[in-house]
């Protein structure tokens, strides 16, 4: 480019010449919109037409690479490595540059916890939406029920996750009756991280658990737009995770009962949203077990904390 | 009517598809090949073509592993066996890094069975000229046996024969198929091999023979063994042969 032939950084270029710069600027935003459309089109196409649960992979997937140049230029995705800590990517704050994009709702302000213990899951979420400083709702439905035995939670964009998981719920239902048998947490966790994984780099925002029991017992898989898919036994995602994972670390034994199991869970959404000002308004209980999930409780923030401070008096 | 085989596109007035029909005519002329479904073990025996004098013997081989618990034997083109064969075993793969299970006989045979079947329904293709019997073990330890033919249909089978004298195997089976002739895995054993003397000529030289055992990797029986097995069977034919006198004569 020419600001590196004179030997001079971009940003003093860019201020000599506004003129040039922002046609430029401008052109460049337009091409990458277009190719990141097209792709889109023709990668969601290929998802939705795919026969099986897309053992085969057809040969016209060549256009599964993500559009990346000019990402950080263009001031938007966050920075690599974000989602495998569960930070929150903090405040979509007031940078004008991209306007539109900054004003979607993002769901990193929340709290979302699951856990396996001897009598199979236990899934807590809050359900407060925020934009910004603005909270947009207090009766959000973090957990989307894929199918009778399998759960998935929501973290990130919202349209992503109801959208992705009700393509994940469609193809463990063809699954089911393609081979007569329930589709196990491990595959069907697989199939939305492949899903997801053609999207990579277009911006995708979304950090899901997929909880469920099969053959194999209770199954936890964390999985999230960057590509991440991790098994594992305990998982707290958003703003408010930390302070969730002190109160169910230290309370977490592999033997607790049902009711003990969901105390603690119910437990730590509080207190995350105790402290963290993204989470709040109610906690959403599920157990999953071997005959498939149940909706335990939904209780008000405020109620329990009336039912936590009662005693202290 | 014979303008109605050129394209397997089209269907003749009477409901036939004759590429169809012709490819199962071509594994008619397929070498012999026998799957027995035991308690414990599956076992799979095919005849061996005579080789010429040069020709190096383990080159040709018609009884293939698609993956550690699964095998299966073909009989007619060999070419196109191959071409099924390489996609099989890719598929088995996909489904352990998608699934991150192993495939199951019935998935697998479906998957084989599928691709048959397009191949009946394109444009400018013929169909596949093979029958697959498709044999191993489900993960949960049930024994499976699975038989395709070229125009992409599969059935599950307690034994069965494909190729160039099947009709007369499969009778010998259906007289000789019970609970104690599979009780234990040599019974099941000697029972493929009983089955493939029926048609093979010379003996134990012409037969190849496979088993899986359960939870077991494929085995390739030597011909040492193969030649055992079958003075074995040669000797109970003879004693059964020798106390049938004996009951005439008391």
């Amino acid at each position: 480019m020419k600001c590196y032939r004179l030997f001079i950084p971009y940003s003093r270029w860019r201020d000599a010449h506004p003129i040039v710069h922002s046609q430029k600027y401008h052109r460049r935003r337009r091409v990458c919109r277009l190719i990141s459309k097209t792709l889109s089109k023709m990668a969601l196409s290929s998802v939705l037409q795919s026969e099986s649960a897309d053992f085969s992979f057809n040969n016209d997937r060549s256009f599964s690479f993500g559009c990346r140049f000019g990402q950080t230029d263009l001031g938007f995705g966050a920075a690599p490595g974000d989602r495998l800590n569960f930070a929150i990517k903090a405040s979509l704050g007031p940078d004008d540059k991209d306007g539109p994009e900054r004003k979607i709702e993002f769901l990193h302000g929340t709290t979302t916890l699951a856990f396996k213990f001897q009598h199979g899951v236990i899934v807590a979420v809050d359900s407060r939406a925020t934009a910004g400083a603005y909270i947009a709702s207090q009766t959000v439905k973090k957990v989307i029920e894929i199918n009778p035995y399998l759960l998935g939670t929501m973290a990130g964009g919202a349209a992503d996750c109801s959208f992705w998981e009700r393509l994940l719920a469609r193809q463990c239902r063809v699954y089911e009756l393609r081979n007569k048998e329930r589709i196990s947490v491990a595959a069907a966790s697989k199939l939305l991280a492949n899903m997801v994984y053609q999207y990579k780099g277009m911006g995708l925002s979304m950090g899901t658990m997929v909880c469920g029991w099969d053959k194999r017992g209770p199954g936890l898989y964390y999985v999230d737009s960057e590509g991440n898919r991790v098994c594992g036994d305990l998982f707290a995602v958003g703003s408010g995770s930390m302070y969730a994972y002190g109160v169910v670390d230290s309370g977490l034994r592999q033997d607790l009962s049902v009711e003990e199991a969901c105390e603690l869970g119910r437990r730590a959404i509080y207190q995350a949203t105790y402290r963290d000002a993204y989470s709040g308004g109610q906690v959403n209980l599920y157990h999953v077990h071997s005959e498939g999930w149940t909706r335990v409780s939904q209780e008000d923030v405020l109620k329990l904390h009336h039912q936590y401070q009662e005693p202290k008096k | 009517m014979s303008i109605y085989d050129r394209a397997i596109t089209v269907f003749s007035p009477d409901g036939h598809l004759f590429q169809v029909e012709y490819a199962q005519e071509a594994v008619k002329k397929g070498s012999t090949a026998v799957g027995i479904r035991g308690k414990d073990i599956v076992v799979l025996g095919v005849e061996k073509k005579s080789v010429a004098k040069l020709q190096e013997e383990r080159t040709v081989r018609k009884i293939c592993a698609l993956d550690e618990h699964v095998c299966m034997a073909f009989a007619g083109l060999t070419a196109d066996a191959r071409i099924v064969i390489n996609r099989a075993r890719v598929e088995c793969q996909s489904h352990r890094l998608t699934v991150e299970d192993p495939v199951t006989v019935e998935y697998i045979t479906r998957h084989i069975a599928t691709l048959k079947q397009r191949y009946t329904q394109s444009n400018g293709r013929r169909p596949f000229g093979i029958s697959a019997l498709i044999v191993g073990f489900d993960y949960d330890g049930t024994p499976r046996l699975y038989q395709t033919d070229p125009s992409g249909t599969y059935h599950a089978w307690k034994a069965n024969a494909i190729g160039r004298s099947a009709k007369t195997v499969r009778e010998f089976l259906e007289k000789n198929y019970t609970d104690e002739a599979i009780a234990t895995d040599n019974e099941a054993i000697k029972l493929a091999i009983k089955a493939l003397l029926e048609v093979v000529q010379s003996g134990g030289k012409n037969i190849d023979l496979a088993v899986i055992r359960r939870n077991q990797p494929l085995k390739l029986l030597e011909s040492k063994e193969i030649e055992t097995l079958v003075a074995e069977i040669e000797k109970e034919k003879e004693d059964e042969a020798e106390k049938k006198k004996q009951k005439k004569s008391t």
